[in-house]
C-alpha cells in the first residue's frame, strides 16, 4: 500500500492499527484515527492509558510494536527522519535550557529546526513582541514564571511553521486562567494552518479541541467532537463523558 | 496530499549541519560558563589536586625542627650539627643540656629528631677509630621518621668522606645511601603523570556524561531526538566542548607542574601531545558509554567516580605500584586506559625515552579509543524506547 492511496487528501496524521506492547503489557491497543489538516485533535485519557505512547511513536521518539501510521504524509516506520522536518514537539516535562536566556533559547531551537540564519533575528522580535515578553529576551529561563515558560516553550517549537505540532500534556501543573491563555496560542496557531495534536487530562482543554479522542486502557473508545460526544453520552460536559467512559477502565491511575 | 507540498522536506545541506552543530557547541560552552560549580570543577580543580598531590601529600622533608645532646662539645660535633643544618632539610630547634630532657622534649613534640652525640667523641674517633651517634625520631609517623632519618645519615656520611680527604686516616666508613632523585621532588615526579591521567578522565568522561543525562533528566534530549537534529551531531556537540576545555586543563596542569612544581617536561614535548589527544579521545568515549546506559545526572556522577576514579588512583599505578599488586589485580589494572597513559607519560615526560619506548601504550590506547567510540555510537539510542 503506498503512501498516496492511504492519506486521503486534507488529512495530516493516519493510524492504522498502532500497538505498542512493553513486554506483556499493552500500552496502545490497535488505535486507528485521522487528523484533518488545521484542525486541534485532543487526545483525552487518564494517566497510563496510553496517549503519551501513542504520540511518542508518532514523532518518531518510540518504534511501535504493529500496525502503521503517516504522518505529513511520510510513513513512520522509515521515513522518520523526513517526518522531524515538518513536525514540533512540546513534551510535558517544561524543556527550554534553563541557563540560557530567552532569546538564546530560541535561537538554538531555530538554528537546529534550520531556520535561516538572517530571519531568525526579525522573527524573535516579532514572537517576543506578540508575547509581550519584549523586557525579557535577555532573562535566563530559569526565573521565569511557569506560564511564560510553557508560552515560550510553545512558542519555540512552532517558531519554524511545522505542519503538525505535538504537545504532551503542556498545561501540566498552570492555573485555569494560565491555561486559558496558552490555548489563545494554540488557537492562533492552527489560524495559521497548523495541525495541533494534543493530549491532556484536563477536562476543561477538551472542550477547545475540534474533536477529541478518549483512551482508555490503550483503547480508542471514543472519538468526536465535545459537542457530539456531550450529545451522544447525555452529558452536561467532557468531565461526564469521561467518567462514563472510565468507569470501565481497568487500569488504575498511577 | 502530495509530499512536494512541504518545504521544508529539501535534504538539509552540510551548511545547515554545521551551522546546527555550531549552535549547539555554543550553547553546551554557555551552560559551562555560567554554571559555577562546573567552572569550578573543570578550571581550579585540577590545579588543586596537582598542588594536593604533589606537595600536601608527599613525604618530603623541609625545615624539619631537631634538638641535639651534645656531652662532648668538641671540634667534630659542633661541625657535625653545623653540617646539618646548612642544608633546608633541619632547623636546629635547642640545644639540650642534660639527658633526661631528651625524653621531655620528645613528648613535648617540639621536634621531629633529636640527635645524641657520645661522651669525648672527637677522642674515640681519632685514636679508636669509632665513634657514636644516636638517631631518635618519632615512629608514630614511620614515613617521615624513616625519611628524615635517612637524610640525616647520609648528611653523617658525608662528613665522614669529608674527614677521611683530610686527614686520610681510616676511621670507620659508613656505607652511603644514595638517593636517586633530589628528595624534595620525588613526590612530585610521581604525581604529575598520575594526576594528567586522573584529571583528563574526570573531566571528560564525569563531565559529558553528567551533561547528556542532564540533558535527558531536563526533558530537552527528547526534544532534541525528535528534531532534525542527527543524533551523531547531538553527541559530538557533547563531546566538542569537553574536548576542548581538556586540552586547557592538559596545558594548565602542564604549566603548573613544569614552573610550579619544578618538573621538567625531559622527552618529546610533541609526542607528550599526541598522547595526551589520544587518551582524552579515550576518556570521552567512556564519557559517551557511560552517558548512554543512564538515565540520572547523580547515575552518571556516581558509575564516574565509582566505575572510573577509584580503579585510576588504585590500580593505574598512580598511587601504589602496580608491580607490586598480586597478578588478578595487575589483569584488571591493564584494562584501565588511565594506566596505559600513566605509564607512557613518565616514559616521555619524566625519563625522557623516545617515542619508540610508548609505542606499546599508544598502540593500546588507539585500541581502546577505537573500540570505546564504536560501541558508545552504536549504544546512543536514537529513540528513547
Amino acid at each position: 500500500m503506498n503512501t498516496k492511496e492511504i492519506m486521503p487528501e486534507g488529512k495530516v496524521i493516519v493510524a492504522r492499527n498502532l500497538t505498542k506492547m512493553f513486554g506483556n503489557f499493552t500500552a496502545v491497543d490497535h488505535i486507528s484515527f485521522e487528523v484533518d489538516k488545521g484542525e486541534i485533535f485532543g487526545f483525552l485519557g487518564a494517566n497510563g492509558a496510553g496517549k503519551t505512547t501513542a504520540m511518542r511513536m508518532l514523532c518518531g521518539l518510540s518504534k511501535q510494536t504493529s500496525g502503521q501510521a503517516w504522518v505529513a504524509g511520510f510513513d513512520i516506520t522509515g521515513e522518520s527522519e523526513s517526518i522531524k522536518k515538518c513536525i514540533g514537539y512540546m513534551s510535558q516535562k517544561f524543556a527550554l535550557y534553563e541557563e540560557l536566556e530567552v532569546w538564546e533559547n530560541i535561537r538554538l531551537y531555530a538554528g537546529i529546526y534550520g531556520v535561516p540564519e538572517k530571519e531568525i533575528a526579525p522573527r524573535t522580535d516579532e514572537l517576543l513582541q506578540r508575547l509581550g515578553f519584549e523586557n525579557e529576551k535577555n532573562t535566563l529561563v530559569k526565573s521565569l514564571p511557569l506560564g511564560w515558560k510553557q508560552k515560550l516553550a510553545f512558542s519555540v517549537a512552532i517558531f519554524h511553521e511545522p505542519k503538525i505540532v505535538f504537545l504532551d500534556e503542556p498545561t501540566g501543573g498552570v492555573d485555569p486562567a494560565t491555561r486559558r491563555q496558552f490555548w489563545e496560542l494554540i488557537y492562533q496557531a492552527a489560524d495559521r494552518g497548523i495541525t495541533v495534536f494534543v493530549t491532556t487530562h484536563y477536562m476543561d482543554e477538551a472542550e477547545y479541541c475540534n474533536r477529541v479522542t478518549i483512551m482508555v486502557d490503550g483503547r480508542i473508545d471514543a472519538l468526536d467532537s465535545p459537542k457530539n460526544l456531550k450529545q451522544q453520552y447525555d452529558a452536561k460536559n467532557m468531565d461526564e463523558v469521561f467518567h462514563q467512559l472510565a468507569r470501565n477502565a481497568k487500569r488504575a491511575e498511577k | 496530499m502530495s509530499k512536494s507540498t512541504f518545504s521544508s522536506e529539501r535534504k538539509k545541506t552540510p551548511r545547515e549541519n554545521w551551522n546546527f552543530f555550531i549552535a549547539f557547541v555554543r550553547k553546551e560552552f554557555y551552560h559551562i560558563f555560567r554554571d559555577r560549580m562546573s567552572m569550578l570543577i573543570l578550571l581550579v580543580m585540577p590545579i588543586l589536586m596537582l598542588i594536593l598531590f604533589g606537595y600536601a601529600l608527599n613525604t618530603e622533608v623541609k625545615n624539619s625542627k631537631i634538638a641535639v645532646y651534645d656531652p662532648s662539645h668538641d671540634e667534630v660535633t659542633r661541625a657535625l650539627v653545623e653540617k646539618l643544618q646548612v642544608n633546608n632539610y633541619f632547623v636546629l630547634h635547642k640545644m639540650l643540656k642534660s639527658p633526661d630532657e631528651v625524653d621531655k622534649c620528645f613528648k613535648s613534640g617540639e621536634v621531629a629528631m633529636i640527635i645524641v652525640f657520645s661522651e669525648n667523641f672527637y677522642e674515640n674517633l681519632l685514636h679508636g677509630g669509632h665513634a657514636q651517634i644516636q638517631l631518635l625520631a618519632d615512629g608514630s609517623d614511620p614515613n617521615t621518621a624513616s625519611t628524615i632519618t635517612t637524610y640525616a645519615t647520609n648528611i653523617i656520611a658525608g662528613y665522614q668522606q669529608d674527614l677521611l680527604k683530610m686527614d686520610k686516616i681510616p676511621y670507620q666508613i659508613t656505607p652511603e645511601i644514595k638517593l636517586l632523585y633530589n628528595p624534595s621532588m620525588v613526590a612530585a615526579y610521581n604525581f604529575v603523570p598520575g594526576v594528567m591521567g586522573m584529571i583528563i578522565l574526570l573531566i571528560c568522561a564525569m563531565m559529558t556524561s553528567v551533561s547528556i543525562a542532564r540533558e535527558k533528566e531536563n526533558g530537552t534530549m527528547e526534544i532534541l531526538l525528535v528534531s532534525p537534529m542527527k543524533p551523531l551531531y547531538v553527541i559530538l556537540s557533547k563531546a566538542v566542548p569537553y574536548f576542548f576545555l581538556s586540552i586547557v586543563n592538559l596545558f594548565t596542569i602542564l604549566v603548573v607542574s613544569v614552573f610550579v612544581m619544578g618538573v621538567p617536561i625531559a622527552g618529546s614535548f610533541f609526542w607528550l601531545i599526541v598522547l595526551s589527544l589520544l587518551y582524552i579521545f579515550v576518556s570521552l568515549a567512556l564519557g559517551l558509554l557511560i552517558s548512554s546506559v543512564v538515565n540520572t545526572q547523580m547515575a552518571a556522577m556516581l558509575i564516574s567516580a565509582m566505575g572510573l576514579m577509584m580503579p585510576v588512583m588504585l590500580l593505574s599505578g598512580m598511587l601504589f605500584p602496580s608491580e607490586n599488586m598480586p597478578v588478578f589485580l595487575q589483569l584488571i589494572g591493564d584494562t584501565i586506559p588511565a594506566k596505559w597513559y600513566i605509564e607512557a607519560v613518565k616514559k616521555i615526560m619524566i625519563k625522557g625515552l623516545g617515542v619508540g619506548a610508548i609505542l606499546n601504550e599508544l598502540a593500546v590506547l588507539t585500541v581502546m579509543a577505537v573500540a570505546l567510540i564504536s560501541i558508545s555510537l552504536r549504544n546512543f539510542k536514537i529513540r528513547l524506547e
